[in-house]
């Protein structure tokens, strides 16, 4: 262990942030204020989220990292190697395996289960925030319910694309009350938010908010009776496991056009691949 | 301030609160799910469940509220060394700790404000027993339904029809911790 403090942030610092995340789980979507701190790693970076799971974390968790799905990028390595170092909690690159996971922009594929906490990193926490510039204006909306502007945005994506062309960050109404961000994980993973078994846990360090989704909240993706709600993927199976309903990651592959694509969630692609499942520019028992 | 005040905390005050932590999460998290909260001995009549939560969540800038018996100066003294919170009246306090009868009546508590329904009081109910029987309840949290021991009924249907206002409650009993946020729908069992 270092000489920090039990997972970094001093005591007054975690009850400040506990009451915070209590009171979102309270009022489920709700952007709850708190006064988050400078932390060893520049904005935008997870700051938020690093925050929340350290928050969270006891010395028995199991913590997973993933950015973009993948535990083996920057990010992921660092903050993981940052609460092996500050908290002495184990690690883990296994989703069924951990405790608390916190994320950047992806929902694992493999099915969360209770116990778990799924903490997100979020950048831009209000989803009204590029339609309303106003912190004052934005809070009066949520107040007062009124998101017809959010709809009005959907509205001009299918008068000028025909269809929402959102792809991420894609708005979701939860339990009937507040909108809000799921961050900017692709709106494939928007369904996985709703009736999940897992704590739901949303850090955004710059802007200073945390929101949360109890288990079993529900989360409706907003849309049209006649523009209803898509999860969309890249229209491929995982060249690597063959996988054909998880979300996937286009890889150029040359500069004359070959492409590949790959599942963005490296642990489900390799325990697929472990299996025994080979997909198109996969070489069988190539798995580590 | 008598030495009894001094003792009784925390052993390790970092990784026991945040067990600690993660019991009240959970407990909020899944209403009508029995939690235990251990770790610490507050003088009588506080209970443990109670003394474990308020040394997690509670500091100075926290004001508590002690309502009935346990408003007595052993409790107060063990709070102020252990946590620093200071006392205020009801409508002025974050955390709430008391009997159900002696927190009546409830309307003193923050609710919260419409533009910031977090500013609003959590009530911790200590109860003589604590059981999964009774009320039935759906909401956030609950796969279907749950049933939790209540005090009443009519207190959280009124409380829950000024979501997304209203008070959290977290209710203590021994060692053991429930919870109820104001998000949950109560219905007679």
């Amino acid at each position: 262990m270092s000489d920090y403090n039990f997972a970094y942030l001093d005591e007054q610092t975690k009850r400040m942030i506990r009451r915070a995340i209590l009171k979102g789980i309270a009022v489920p979507g709700y952007q709850v204020p708190f006064a988050s701190r400078e932390m060893p790693m520049p904005y935008g970076w997870g700051t938020g989220g690093v925050q929340v799971t350290a928050a969270c974390l006891t010395p028995d968790d199991r913590l997973k990292v993933i950015d973009q799905g993948a535990d083996d990028t920057t990010n992921a390595v660092s903050i993981r190697k940052f609460f092996q170092r500050s908290a002495g909690v184990a690690v883990t690159e296994a989703t069924a395996e951990a405790t608390v996971i916190q994320t950047r922009h992806r929902i694992p594929e493999t099915p969360l289960c209770e116990g778990q906490i799924l903490v997100y990193q979020v950048p831009i926490p209000e989803p009204l925030r590029f339609l309303e510039p106003r912190e004052t204006e934005t809070r009066k909306m949520h107040e007062l319910e009124e998101y017809g502007l959010m709809h009005v945005k959907l509205y001009e994506d299918i008068a000028r694309h025909g269809t929402i062309a959102t792809a991420y960050a894609y708005p979701v109404k939860v339990e009937e009350r507040y909108v809000m961000d799921p961050s900017p994980i692709p709106k494939f993973d928007n369904p996985k938010l709703s009736d999940n078994p897992a704590i739901q846990l949303f850090g955004a360090g710059r802007e200073q908010r945390i929101y949360a989704l109890p288990p079993y909240t529900q989360v409706v993706s907003l849309d049209f009776e006649d523009h209803p709600f898509e999860a969309s993927k890249a229209p491929h199976d995982c060249d690597l496991c063959g996988a054909g309903d998880s979300y996937l990651d286009e890889v150029i592959t040359d500069d004359r056009g070959s492409r590949m694509y790959v599942c963005s969630d490296t642990d489900f692609c390799a325990g697929r691949r472990a299996a025994g499942h080979v997909g198109r520019l996969g070489q069988p028992g190539a798995a580590e | 301030m008598t030495p009894e005040a001094l003792t009784g905390g925390f052993t390790n005050a970092a990784t026991d609160a945040a067990i600690a932590f993660r019991a009240a999460l959970e407990a909020m998290a899944r209403p009508g799910t029995l939690h235990r909260m251990a770790g610490v001995i507050p003088p009588a009549p506080l209970s443990p469940a109670a003394g474990a939560l308020l040394l997690t969540l509670a500091d100075t800038t926290t004001p508590v509220h002690l309502a009935g018996a346990v408003d007595c100066p052993a409790v107060r003294d063990w709070i102020t060394f252990h946590t620093g919170a200071p006392f205020a009246p009801a409508d002025q306090a974050d955390f709430a700790v008391g009997g159900w009868a002696a927190l009546q009546p409830l309307t003193r508590f923050r609710i919260g404000q419409p533009d910031y329904p977090d500013r609003s009081t959590t009530l911790i109910v200590e109860l003589p027993a604590l059981s999964t029987t009774g009320a039935t309840l759906r909401g956030p949290g609950i796969r279907y339904t749950a049933q939790l021991s209540l005090p009443e009924i009519a207190a959280f249907r009124a409380n829950r029809a000024l979501f997304p206002l209203g008070f959290d409650c977290y209710f203590t009993s021994g060692d053991t911790l429930a919870a109820l946020p104001r998000s949950t729908l109560v219905e007679e069992a």
